[in-house]
Protein backbone atom coordinates (compact mmCIF):
# COMPACT_ATOMS: atom_id res chain seq x y z
CA UNK A 1 0.00 0.00 0.00
CA UNK A 2 2.62 2.50 1.27
CA UNK A 3 4.83 1.57 -2.12
CA UNK A 4 1.77 2.40 -4.28
CA UNK A 5 1.01 5.54 -2.52
CA UNK A 6 4.96 6.59 -3.09
CA UNK A 7 4.97 5.71 -6.64
CA UNK A 8 1.44 7.93 -7.51
CA UNK A 9 3.34 10.85 -5.41
CA UNK A 10 6.78 11.85 -6.19
CA UNK A 11 8.59 13.11 -3.41
CA UNK A 12 5.93 11.84 -0.56
CA UNK A 13 7.97 8.98 1.10
CA UNK A 14 5.27 7.28 3.62
CA UNK A 15 7.55 5.45 5.59
CA UNK A 16 8.48 8.83 7.33
CA UNK A 17 5.37 9.18 9.63
CA UNK A 18 4.70 5.62 10.06
CA UNK A 19 4.43 5.63 14.05
CA UNK A 20 4.55 9.20 13.89
CA UNK A 21 2.08 10.49 16.75
CA UNK A 22 -0.29 13.26 16.19
CA UNK A 23 -1.14 16.10 19.05
CA UNK A 24 -5.15 16.87 18.50
CA UNK A 25 -6.62 19.17 20.65
CA UNK A 26 -10.46 18.52 20.82
CA UNK A 27 -12.25 21.51 23.10
CA UNK A 28 -12.87 23.10 24.84
CA UNK A 29 -15.29 24.63 22.40
CA UNK A 30 -16.33 21.94 20.54
CA UNK A 31 -20.06 20.98 19.19
CA UNK A 32 -19.58 17.29 20.18
CA UNK A 33 -18.03 17.82 23.79
CA UNK A 34 -21.50 19.25 25.23
CA UNK A 35 -19.73 22.41 27.08
CA UNK A 36 -16.26 23.15 27.88
CA UNK A 37 -14.56 19.60 28.01
CA UNK A 38 -11.46 19.93 26.47
CA UNK A 39 -9.71 16.88 25.71
CA UNK A 40 -6.03 16.48 24.18
CA UNK A 41 -5.44 13.20 22.40
CA UNK A 42 -2.55 11.71 20.94
CA UNK A 43 -3.62 10.03 17.79
CA UNK A 44 -1.75 7.52 15.69
CA UNK A 45 -3.42 7.65 12.65
CA UNK A 46 -7.16 7.48 13.79
CA UNK A 47 -6.09 5.82 16.93
CA UNK A 48 -6.51 7.34 19.99
CA UNK A 49 -2.97 6.57 22.05
CA UNK A 50 -3.78 8.64 24.85
CA UNK A 51 -6.27 11.17 25.99
CA UNK A 52 -5.50 14.25 28.97
CA UNK A 53 -9.16 15.79 29.81
CA UNK A 54 -8.62 19.42 30.58
CA UNK A 55 -11.62 20.56 33.32
CA UNK A 56 -12.02 23.74 35.05
CA UNK A 57 -13.46 26.11 32.16
CA UNK A 58 -16.76 26.47 34.15
CA UNK A 59 -15.65 26.20 37.66
CA UNK A 60 -17.29 28.83 39.38
CA UNK A 61 -16.06 28.39 42.93
CA UNK A 62 -19.59 27.23 44.27
CA UNK A 63 -18.11 25.39 47.12
CA UNK A 64 -16.32 29.32 48.08
CA UNK A 65 -19.56 30.93 47.70
CA UNK A 66 -21.44 28.16 49.89
CA UNK A 67 -19.49 29.39 52.52
CA UNK A 68 -20.42 32.85 51.95
CA UNK A 69 -24.34 32.54 51.55
CA UNK A 70 -27.07 31.61 54.08
CA UNK A 71 -28.23 27.97 53.84
CA UNK A 72 -30.98 28.92 51.93
CA UNK A 73 -29.41 31.22 48.92
CA UNK A 74 -26.92 28.65 48.13
CA UNK A 75 -30.10 26.85 46.90
CA UNK A 76 -30.01 28.97 43.88
CA UNK A 77 -26.31 28.09 42.87
CA UNK A 78 -27.21 24.08 42.93
CA UNK A 79 -29.43 25.24 39.87
CA UNK A 80 -26.32 25.37 37.93
CA UNK A 81 -24.54 22.27 38.53
CA UNK A 82 -26.58 19.71 36.25
CA UNK A 83 -28.25 22.79 34.67
CA UNK A 84 -30.37 19.91 32.76
CA UNK A 85 -32.19 18.73 35.96
CA UNK A 86 -31.85 21.82 37.96
CA UNK A 87 -35.15 20.54 40.80
CA UNK A 88 -32.55 17.41 41.29
CA UNK A 89 -30.03 19.03 42.37
CA UNK A 90 -32.20 21.44 44.65
CA UNK A 91 -34.19 18.29 46.06
CA UNK A 92 -30.54 16.85 47.09
CA UNK A 93 -29.78 19.87 48.48
CA UNK A 94 -32.59 20.57 50.64
CA UNK A 95 -32.28 16.86 51.89
CA UNK A 96 -28.87 17.39 53.53
CA UNK A 97 -29.56 20.64 54.95
CA UNK A 98 -32.79 18.94 56.05
CA UNK A 99 -30.76 15.79 57.31
CA UNK A 100 -28.24 18.61 59.15
CA UNK A 101 -31.48 20.11 60.80
CA UNK A 102 -33.03 17.05 61.92
CA UNK A 103 -36.05 17.52 60.19
CA UNK A 104 -38.66 15.74 57.58
CA UNK A 105 -41.12 17.26 55.00
CA UNK A 106 -44.75 16.20 54.89
CA UNK A 107 -45.95 13.37 52.51
CA UNK A 108 -47.74 15.50 49.56
CA UNK A 109 -43.77 17.69 49.49
CA UNK A 110 -42.18 14.31 49.25
CA UNK A 111 -44.29 13.30 46.01
CA UNK A 112 -44.07 16.49 45.00
CA UNK A 113 -40.49 16.50 45.05
CA UNK A 114 -40.50 13.00 43.09
CA UNK A 115 -42.72 13.80 40.39
CA UNK A 116 -40.21 16.99 40.20
CA UNK A 117 -37.52 14.95 40.38
CA UNK A 118 -38.56 12.26 37.73
CA UNK A 119 -39.85 14.88 35.00
CA UNK A 120 -36.29 16.34 35.42
CA UNK A 121 -34.67 12.98 34.79
CA UNK A 122 -36.84 13.11 32.05
CA UNK A 123 -35.89 16.23 30.60
CA UNK A 124 -32.04 15.62 31.26
CA UNK A 125 -31.86 12.16 29.61
CA UNK A 126 -34.37 13.83 26.50
CA UNK A 127 -31.21 16.24 25.92
CA UNK A 128 -28.93 13.65 26.45
CA UNK A 129 -30.87 11.58 23.38
CA UNK A 130 -31.00 14.55 21.24
CA UNK A 131 -27.50 15.87 20.67
CA UNK A 132 -26.02 11.93 21.31
CA UNK A 133 -27.89 11.08 18.25
CA UNK A 134 -26.92 14.37 16.47
CA UNK A 135 -23.19 14.06 16.84
CA UNK A 136 -23.37 10.48 15.30
CA UNK A 137 -25.63 11.99 12.50
CA UNK A 138 -29.03 11.15 13.14
CA UNK A 139 -30.59 14.12 13.10
CA UNK A 140 -34.74 13.69 13.26
CA UNK A 141 -33.98 12.90 16.97
CA UNK A 142 -33.15 16.20 18.49
CA UNK A 143 -36.15 17.33 16.90
CA UNK A 144 -38.36 15.17 18.95
CA UNK A 145 -36.61 15.62 21.99
CA UNK A 146 -36.38 19.13 21.72
CA UNK A 147 -39.85 19.62 20.96
CA UNK A 148 -40.54 17.10 24.57
CA UNK A 149 -38.40 19.47 26.27
CA UNK A 150 -39.78 22.32 25.66
CA UNK A 151 -43.43 21.43 26.80
CA UNK A 152 -41.43 20.00 29.52
CA UNK A 153 -40.01 23.62 30.54
CA UNK A 154 -43.72 24.67 29.94
CA UNK A 155 -44.04 22.77 32.96
CA UNK A 156 -41.20 24.09 34.75
CA UNK A 157 -42.00 27.43 34.30
CA UNK A 158 -46.28 27.31 35.08
CA UNK A 159 -45.04 25.60 38.87
CA UNK A 160 -41.36 27.25 39.58
CA UNK A 161 -41.76 30.52 37.54
CA UNK A 162 -38.42 29.75 35.78
CA UNK A 163 -37.56 27.86 32.83
CA UNK A 164 -33.98 26.59 33.59
CA UNK A 165 -32.54 27.83 36.70
CA UNK A 166 -35.94 26.53 38.70
CA UNK A 167 -34.78 27.02 42.80
CA UNK A 168 -37.96 25.82 43.50
CA UNK A 169 -37.18 24.38 46.27
CA UNK A 170 -37.35 25.24 50.05
CA UNK A 171 -35.66 23.64 52.71
CA UNK A 172 -38.40 22.10 54.26
CA UNK A 173 -40.53 22.29 51.87
CA UNK A 174 -41.32 23.88 48.52
CA UNK A 175 -41.81 27.49 47.22
CA UNK A 176 -45.04 26.52 45.32
CA UNK A 177 -47.81 24.12 46.06
CA UNK A 178 -49.17 22.19 42.58
CA UNK A 179 -52.75 23.11 41.45
CA UNK A 180 -54.92 20.59 40.33
CA UNK A 181 -54.90 21.61 36.88
CA UNK A 182 -51.11 21.41 36.71
CA UNK A 183 -50.76 17.60 38.06
CA UNK A 184 -53.49 17.23 34.73
CA UNK A 185 -51.50 18.79 32.42
CA UNK A 186 -48.35 16.43 33.45
CA UNK A 187 -50.76 13.58 32.89
CA UNK A 188 -51.07 15.13 29.52
CA UNK A 189 -48.09 15.52 29.09
CA UNK A 190 -47.32 11.57 30.04
CA UNK A 191 -49.89 10.72 27.66
CA UNK A 192 -48.11 12.35 24.44
CA UNK A 193 -44.73 11.95 25.45
CA UNK A 194 -44.37 8.40 25.40
CA UNK A 195 -45.67 7.49 21.80
CA UNK A 196 -42.36 10.43 20.84
CA UNK A 197 -40.10 8.09 22.76
CA UNK A 198 -41.19 5.13 20.97
CA UNK A 199 -40.53 6.86 17.96
CA UNK A 200 -37.36 8.25 18.84
CA UNK A 201 -36.33 4.29 19.86
CA UNK A 202 -37.95 2.66 16.66
CA UNK A 203 -35.22 5.27 14.83
CA UNK A 204 -32.73 4.21 16.59
CA UNK A 205 -32.59 1.01 18.52
CA UNK A 206 -32.63 -1.09 15.73
CA UNK A 207 -31.04 1.38 13.52
CA UNK A 208 -28.05 -0.72 11.31
CA UNK A 209 -25.84 2.58 11.59
CA UNK A 210 -26.77 3.66 15.26
CA UNK A 211 -26.04 0.16 16.24
CA UNK A 212 -22.95 -0.22 14.45
CA UNK A 213 -21.06 3.59 15.53
CA UNK A 214 -22.17 2.56 19.38
CA UNK A 215 -22.16 -1.64 20.14
CA UNK A 216 -18.76 -2.54 21.40
CA UNK A 217 -17.52 0.79 21.66
CA UNK A 218 -16.05 2.22 24.68
CA UNK A 219 -16.21 -0.91 26.53
CA UNK A 220 -16.23 -0.18 30.76
CA UNK A 221 -16.43 -3.46 32.62
CA UNK A 222 -18.48 -3.64 35.82
CA UNK A 223 -14.88 -4.09 38.29
CA UNK A 224 -13.48 -0.72 36.00
CA UNK A 225 -16.70 1.39 36.38
CA UNK A 226 -16.59 0.44 40.38
CA UNK A 227 -13.04 1.10 40.44
CA UNK A 228 -13.36 4.53 38.70
CA UNK A 229 -16.32 5.75 40.71
CA UNK A 230 -18.79 5.75 38.07
CA UNK A 231 -22.25 5.83 39.14
CA UNK A 232 -25.78 6.27 37.88
CA UNK A 233 -26.44 5.17 33.88
CA UNK A 234 -22.98 4.81 33.66
CA UNK A 235 -22.55 2.17 35.94
CA UNK A 236 -25.53 0.36 35.79
CA UNK A 237 -24.83 0.22 31.54
CA UNK A 238 -21.70 -1.36 33.21
CA UNK A 239 -24.39 -4.02 34.58
CA UNK A 240 -24.54 -3.09 38.02
CA UNK A 241 -27.74 -2.92 39.38
CA UNK A 242 -27.41 -0.16 41.85
CA UNK A 243 -29.66 2.96 42.19
CA UNK A 244 -29.55 4.79 44.90
CA UNK A 245 -33.60 5.27 44.98
CA UNK A 246 -33.08 1.52 45.64
CA UNK A 247 -30.13 1.05 47.57
CA UNK A 248 -30.32 4.00 49.99
CA UNK A 249 -34.15 5.03 49.73
CA UNK A 250 -35.04 8.77 50.34
CA UNK A 251 -38.47 11.04 49.73
CA UNK A 252 -41.12 8.81 48.94
CA UNK A 253 -39.67 6.40 46.70
CA UNK A 254 -39.71 3.19 48.59
CA UNK A 255 -43.75 3.16 48.03
CA UNK A 256 -43.11 3.33 43.64
CA UNK A 257 -42.71 0.45 42.01
CA UNK A 258 -40.49 0.92 39.17
CA UNK A 259 -37.14 -1.62 37.42
CA UNK A 260 -33.47 -0.54 37.51
CA UNK A 261 -32.75 -0.94 34.04
CA UNK A 262 -29.13 -2.50 33.31
CA UNK A 263 -27.12 -3.29 30.55
CA UNK A 264 -24.74 -6.28 30.28
CA UNK A 265 -21.01 -5.31 28.35
CA UNK A 266 -20.79 -1.69 29.27
CA UNK A 267 -20.52 -0.37 25.43
CA UNK A 268 -21.71 2.87 24.10
CA UNK A 269 -25.06 0.36 23.01
CA UNK A 270 -26.11 -0.68 26.57
CA UNK A 271 -25.78 2.89 28.33
CA UNK A 272 -27.97 4.48 25.21
CA UNK A 273 -30.71 1.35 26.18
CA UNK A 274 -30.43 1.92 29.90
CA UNK A 275 -31.18 5.93 29.82
CA UNK A 276 -34.22 4.99 27.54
CA UNK A 277 -35.73 2.46 29.82
CA UNK A 278 -35.07 4.73 32.49
CA UNK A 279 -37.09 7.56 30.84
CA UNK A 280 -40.20 4.99 30.92
CA UNK A 281 -39.37 4.01 34.55
CA UNK A 282 -39.49 7.79 35.20
CA UNK A 283 -43.00 7.97 33.29
CA UNK A 284 -44.38 4.81 35.62
CA UNK A 285 -42.87 6.82 38.70
CA UNK A 286 -44.64 10.00 38.07
CA UNK A 287 -47.91 8.27 36.88
CA UNK A 288 -47.91 6.74 40.36
CA UNK A 289 -47.27 9.92 41.64
CA UNK A 290 -50.15 11.29 40.10
CA UNK A 291 -52.34 8.77 41.82
CA UNK A 292 -50.96 9.29 45.26
CA UNK A 293 -49.93 12.48 45.92
CA UNK A 294 -51.74 13.42 49.18
CA UNK A 295 -53.38 16.46 49.99
CA UNK A 296 -52.17 18.72 52.90
CA UNK A 297 -49.44 20.36 54.31
CA UNK A 298 -46.44 21.01 51.79
CA UNK A 299 -44.16 22.40 54.40
CA UNK A 300 -42.52 20.83 57.04
CA UNK A 301 -44.34 22.25 60.49
CA UNK A 302 -40.70 24.04 61.53
CA UNK A 303 -41.26 27.75 62.21
CA UNK A 304 -37.79 28.14 62.60
CA UNK A 305 -36.33 27.13 59.08
CA UNK A 306 -39.74 27.76 56.59
CA UNK A 307 -40.71 31.03 56.03
CA UNK A 308 -44.29 31.18 57.02
CA UNK A 309 -46.90 31.70 55.11
CA UNK A 310 -47.80 35.45 54.02
CA UNK A 311 -51.01 35.95 56.19
CA UNK A 312 -49.25 34.81 59.09
CA UNK A 313 -46.53 37.57 58.86
CA UNK A 314 -48.87 40.44 58.36
CA UNK A 315 -51.40 39.16 61.33
CA UNK A 316 -49.51 37.20 63.67
CA UNK A 317 -46.08 38.17 65.99
CA UNK A 318 -44.74 34.90 66.08
CA UNK A 319 -44.73 35.17 61.82
CA UNK A 320 -43.58 38.55 61.56
CA UNK A 321 -40.54 37.70 63.57
CA UNK A 322 -40.10 34.36 62.04
CA UNK A 323 -39.92 35.61 58.43
CA UNK A 324 -37.58 38.33 59.65
CA UNK A 325 -35.28 36.47 61.41
CA UNK A 326 -35.35 33.81 58.06
CA UNK A 327 -34.58 36.23 56.07
CA UNK A 328 -32.03 38.49 58.27
CA UNK A 329 -30.10 35.88 59.85
CA UNK A 330 -30.55 32.76 58.29
CA UNK A 331 -31.29 29.61 59.75
CA UNK A 332 -29.20 27.69 62.07
CA UNK A 333 -28.65 24.33 61.87
CA UNK A 334 -26.80 22.59 64.62
CA UNK A 335 -22.44 22.05 64.62
CA UNK A 336 -22.08 18.92 62.97
CA UNK A 337 -21.53 17.22 59.69
CA UNK A 338 -23.77 15.43 57.27
CA UNK A 339 -23.22 13.51 53.91
CA UNK A 340 -25.89 12.97 51.83
CA UNK A 341 -26.10 10.98 48.12
CA UNK A 342 -29.01 11.37 45.60
CA UNK A 343 -29.50 9.32 42.15
CA UNK A 344 -28.96 12.08 39.92
CA UNK A 345 -30.19 12.53 36.01
CA UNK A 346 -25.77 11.80 35.65
CA UNK A 347 -25.47 9.58 38.67
CA UNK A 348 -24.64 10.42 42.87
CA UNK A 349 -24.90 13.57 43.67
CA UNK A 350 -24.09 14.27 47.15
CA UNK A 351 -24.12 17.24 49.77
CA UNK A 352 -20.96 16.95 52.76
CA UNK A 353 -22.01 19.81 54.60
CA UNK A 354 -20.13 20.49 57.71
CA UNK A 355 -21.79 23.12 60.17
CA UNK A 356 -20.44 24.92 63.12
CA UNK A 357 -23.90 26.06 63.68
CA UNK A 358 -23.59 29.35 61.91
CA UNK A 359 -25.77 30.91 59.20
CA UNK A 360 -24.22 29.13 56.18
CA UNK A 361 -22.31 25.97 55.65
CA UNK A 362 -18.89 25.72 57.07
CA UNK A 363 -17.80 23.25 54.69
CA UNK A 364 -20.28 22.43 51.15
CA UNK A 365 -18.35 19.53 49.52
CA UNK A 366 -20.88 18.98 45.96
CA UNK A 367 -19.64 15.07 44.64
CA UNK A 368 -20.93 14.97 41.56
CA UNK A 369 -21.79 11.97 39.14
CA UNK A 370 -20.51 13.55 35.80
CA UNK A 371 -17.28 14.80 37.32
CA UNK A 372 -16.45 11.45 38.95
CA UNK A 373 -17.63 9.53 35.90
CA UNK A 374 -15.89 11.19 33.46
CA UNK A 375 -12.46 10.08 34.85
CA UNK A 376 -13.63 6.65 33.17
CA UNK A 377 -12.59 8.61 29.93
CA UNK A 378 -9.08 8.26 29.64
CA UNK A 379 -9.32 4.58 30.30
CA UNK A 380 -12.09 3.89 27.45
CA UNK A 381 -10.71 5.57 24.50
CA UNK A 382 -7.24 3.91 24.45
CA UNK A 383 -7.14 2.11 21.35
CA UNK A 384 -10.80 2.93 19.32
CA UNK A 385 -10.84 5.37 16.53
CA UNK A 386 -11.17 9.00 16.99
CA UNK A 387 -14.44 9.06 15.23
CA UNK A 388 -15.54 7.22 18.42
CA UNK A 389 -14.58 9.60 20.65
CA UNK A 390 -17.31 11.70 20.31
CA UNK A 391 -19.66 8.63 20.45
CA UNK A 392 -18.04 7.94 24.37
CA UNK A 393 -18.11 11.35 25.62
CA UNK A 394 -21.33 11.83 24.42
CA UNK A 395 -22.38 8.31 26.30
CA UNK A 396 -20.89 9.63 29.38
CA UNK A 397 -22.52 12.24 29.31
CA UNK A 398 -21.05 14.89 31.15
CA UNK A 399 -22.83 18.16 31.81
CA UNK A 400 -19.87 20.82 32.03
CA UNK A 401 -21.55 22.54 34.73
CA UNK A 402 -22.02 20.10 37.05
CA UNK A 403 -18.11 18.69 36.61
CA UNK A 404 -16.55 21.91 36.69
CA UNK A 405 -19.07 23.82 39.56
CA UNK B 1 -41.84 11.62 61.77
CA UNK B 2 -40.15 13.26 64.59
CA UNK B 3 -36.10 14.09 64.74
CA UNK B 4 -35.20 10.80 66.10
CA UNK B 5 -37.20 8.49 64.32
CA UNK B 6 -35.52 10.37 61.19
CA UNK B 7 -31.90 9.74 62.50
CA UNK B 8 -33.00 6.08 63.18
CA UNK B 9 -33.97 6.10 59.61
CA UNK B 10 -30.58 7.16 58.48
CA UNK B 11 -28.78 5.16 60.78
CA UNK B 12 -29.90 2.01 59.00
CA UNK B 13 -27.98 3.02 55.95
CA UNK B 14 -24.69 3.67 57.84
CA UNK B 15 -21.99 1.46 59.09
CA UNK B 16 -22.68 1.42 63.10
CA UNK B 17 -20.17 -0.08 64.62
CA UNK B 18 -19.84 -3.41 62.63
CA UNK B 19 -16.47 -2.51 61.00
CA UNK B 20 -15.37 -0.10 64.12
CA UNK B 21 -14.95 -3.68 65.88
CA UNK B 22 -13.45 -5.51 63.33
CA UNK B 23 -10.75 -2.96 63.04
CA UNK B 24 -10.13 -2.66 66.50
CA UNK B 25 -9.45 -6.47 67.01
CA UNK B 26 -6.90 -6.26 63.85
CA UNK B 27 -5.19 -2.89 64.99
CA UNK B 28 -5.23 -3.15 68.85
CA UNK B 29 -2.60 -0.46 69.21
CA UNK B 30 -4.47 2.21 66.99
CA UNK B 31 -6.54 4.99 68.56
CA UNK B 32 -9.57 5.59 66.86
CA UNK B 33 -11.92 8.25 67.33
CA UNK B 34 -15.63 7.75 66.93
CA UNK B 35 -18.25 10.42 66.07
CA UNK B 36 -21.93 10.14 65.35
CA UNK B 37 -24.34 12.37 64.27
CA UNK B 38 -27.67 12.00 62.75
CA UNK B 39 -27.29 8.22 62.53
CA UNK B 40 -23.90 8.62 60.52
CA UNK B 41 -20.57 7.16 61.87
CA UNK B 42 -17.27 8.94 61.46
CA UNK B 43 -14.27 7.44 62.59
CA UNK B 44 -10.96 9.16 63.11
CA UNK B 45 -7.26 8.40 62.88
CA UNK B 46 -4.04 9.17 62.84
CA UNK B 47 -2.81 9.87 59.26
CA UNK B 48 0.28 7.42 59.95
CA UNK B 49 -2.15 4.44 59.97
CA UNK B 50 -4.68 5.82 57.24
CA UNK B 51 -3.75 3.71 54.13
CA UNK B 52 -3.72 0.53 56.05
CA UNK B 53 -6.81 1.06 57.99
CA UNK B 54 -8.22 2.17 54.20
CA UNK B 55 -6.63 -0.79 52.94
CA UNK B 56 -8.74 -2.72 55.60
CA UNK B 57 -11.68 -1.51 55.27
CA UNK B 58 -11.81 -2.37 51.34
CA UNK B 59 -10.53 -6.08 51.76
CA UNK B 60 -12.11 -6.83 54.74
CA UNK B 61 -14.80 -9.08 54.25
CA UNK B 62 -16.94 -7.72 57.24
CA UNK B 63 -15.93 -4.35 56.06
CA UNK B 64 -15.83 -4.49 52.06
CA UNK B 65 -16.00 -1.16 51.58
CA UNK B 66 -15.22 -1.38 47.76
CA UNK B 67 -16.25 1.77 46.54
CA UNK B 68 -14.62 5.16 47.43
CA UNK B 69 -17.55 7.73 46.73
CA UNK B 70 -15.37 10.84 47.85
CA UNK B 71 -12.31 12.42 48.89
CA UNK B 72 -12.23 15.96 50.41
CA UNK B 73 -11.00 18.09 53.45
CA UNK B 74 -11.90 20.57 55.98
CA UNK B 75 -9.97 23.31 57.33
CA UNK B 76 -9.88 24.23 60.52
CA UNK B 77 -7.42 27.43 61.09
CA UNK B 78 -6.56 27.53 64.55
CA UNK B 79 -6.47 24.18 65.57
CA UNK B 80 -3.18 22.14 66.17
CA UNK B 81 -3.87 20.48 63.19
CA UNK B 82 -5.98 22.69 60.67
CA UNK B 83 -6.41 19.61 58.08
CA UNK B 84 -8.85 17.58 58.10
CA UNK B 85 -9.04 14.22 55.66
CA UNK B 86 -11.79 13.23 54.59
CA UNK B 87 -13.05 9.99 53.34
CA UNK B 88 -16.51 8.42 51.93
CA UNK B 89 -16.90 5.05 51.65
CA UNK B 90 -19.37 2.76 50.37
CA UNK B 91 -20.11 -0.62 50.48
CA UNK B 92 -22.14 -2.62 47.66
CA UNK B 93 -22.16 -5.89 49.35
CA UNK B 94 -23.41 -4.56 52.46
CA UNK B 95 -25.53 -1.57 51.31
CA UNK B 96 -23.46 0.95 54.13
CA UNK B 97 -21.58 3.85 54.18
CA UNK B 98 -18.74 5.37 56.41
CA UNK B 99 -16.85 7.99 56.67
CA UNK B 100 -13.45 8.13 57.82
CA UNK B 101 -11.54 11.25 58.60
CA UNK B 102 -7.61 12.07 60.07
CA UNK B 103 -6.11 15.33 61.19
CA UNK B 104 -2.99 16.36 59.40
CA UNK B 105 -0.67 19.44 60.16
CA UNK B 106 0.33 22.80 58.72
CA UNK B 107 1.79 22.04 54.84
CA UNK B 108 -0.91 18.73 55.07
CA UNK B 109 1.11 15.54 53.45
CA UNK B 110 -1.22 12.36 53.33
CA UNK B 111 -0.74 9.01 51.76
CA UNK B 112 -2.34 8.94 47.98
CA UNK B 113 -5.24 6.22 47.90
CA UNK B 114 -5.22 6.18 44.17
CA UNK B 115 -3.42 2.32 44.45
CA UNK B 116 -6.65 1.18 46.59
CA UNK B 117 -9.24 3.09 44.29
CA UNK B 118 -8.45 4.56 41.05
CA UNK B 119 -11.23 7.15 40.98
CA UNK B 120 -9.23 8.78 44.10
CA UNK B 121 -6.67 10.16 41.43
CA UNK B 122 -9.01 13.06 40.40
CA UNK B 123 -10.97 13.59 43.31
CA UNK B 124 -7.33 14.20 45.44
CA UNK B 125 -6.38 16.20 42.21
CA UNK B 126 -9.27 18.17 43.19
CA UNK B 127 -8.24 18.11 46.99
CA UNK B 128 -4.81 19.17 46.10
CA UNK B 129 -5.97 21.94 43.60
CA UNK B 130 -8.16 23.50 46.50
CA UNK B 131 -6.61 22.88 49.67
CA UNK B 132 -2.99 22.72 49.00
CA UNK B 133 -3.03 18.95 50.59
CA UNK B 134 0.29 16.51 48.75
CA UNK B 135 -0.84 13.81 47.92
CA UNK B 136 1.91 11.09 48.55
CA UNK B 137 2.59 8.26 45.52
CA UNK B 138 -0.27 9.77 43.77
CA UNK B 139 0.33 9.28 39.73
CA UNK B 140 -0.42 12.84 38.39
CA UNK B 141 -0.77 15.23 41.27
CA UNK B 142 -1.59 18.62 38.79
CA UNK B 143 -4.19 21.31 39.63
CA UNK B 144 -7.33 20.16 37.48
CA UNK B 145 -9.96 22.66 38.06
CA UNK B 146 -7.59 26.04 38.33
CA UNK B 147 -5.32 27.00 35.80
CA UNK B 148 -1.73 25.18 36.16
CA UNK B 149 -0.31 28.46 36.52
CA UNK B 150 -2.68 29.31 39.47
CA UNK B 151 -1.32 30.46 43.15
CA UNK B 152 -2.89 29.91 46.52
CA UNK B 153 -5.25 27.39 47.33
CA UNK B 154 -9.02 28.72 47.24
CA UNK B 155 -11.14 26.56 49.49
CA UNK B 156 -8.47 27.66 52.94
CA UNK B 157 -10.75 30.05 54.93
CA UNK B 158 -7.74 32.52 54.86
CA UNK B 159 -8.32 32.94 50.73
CA UNK B 160 -10.87 35.08 50.53
CA UNK B 161 -14.08 35.25 48.04
CA UNK B 162 -12.79 37.38 45.78
CA UNK B 163 -9.50 36.51 44.54
CA UNK B 164 -6.39 37.90 45.30
CA UNK B 165 -5.73 39.06 41.98
CA UNK B 166 -8.47 40.30 39.63
CA UNK B 167 -7.29 38.47 36.54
Amino acid sequence: MSEALNQKSPGFDSSDHENEIITLNMGPSHPATHGVLRLVLELDGEIVRSCRPDLGYLHRGFEKIAENKTWQQFMAWTDRMDYLAPISNNVGYALAVEKLLGIDVPPRCKDLRVILCELSRISAHMLWLGTHALDLGAMTVFFYTYQQREMLYDLFEEITGARLTTTTVRIGGMARDASPEWLKKVGEFLDRFVPVLDDCERLLTRNRIWMGRTQDVGVLSAEDAVAMGCTGPVLRGSGVEWDLRRAQPYLSYPDYDFEIPVGSIGDCYDRYLVRVEEMRQSVRIVRQGLEHIPEGALNADAPKVVLPPKEKVLSSMEGLIHHFMILTEGIHPPQGEVYHGIEGAKGEIGFFLASDGGPSAYRCRLRTGAFVNLQAIEKMVLGSMIADVVTIVGSLDPVMGEVDR
Amino acid sequence: MNEFDQDARFAKMWDQGESLALLRTAFDQLEIQVVEFRGEQTLIVAPEALLDVLAFLRDDGGCDFDFLTDVTALHWPGREKPFEMVYQLYSFSRNKRLRLKCAVGVDPVVPSVSPLWPTANWLERECYDMFGVQFEGHPNLRRILMPADYEGWPLRKEFPLKSFSSD
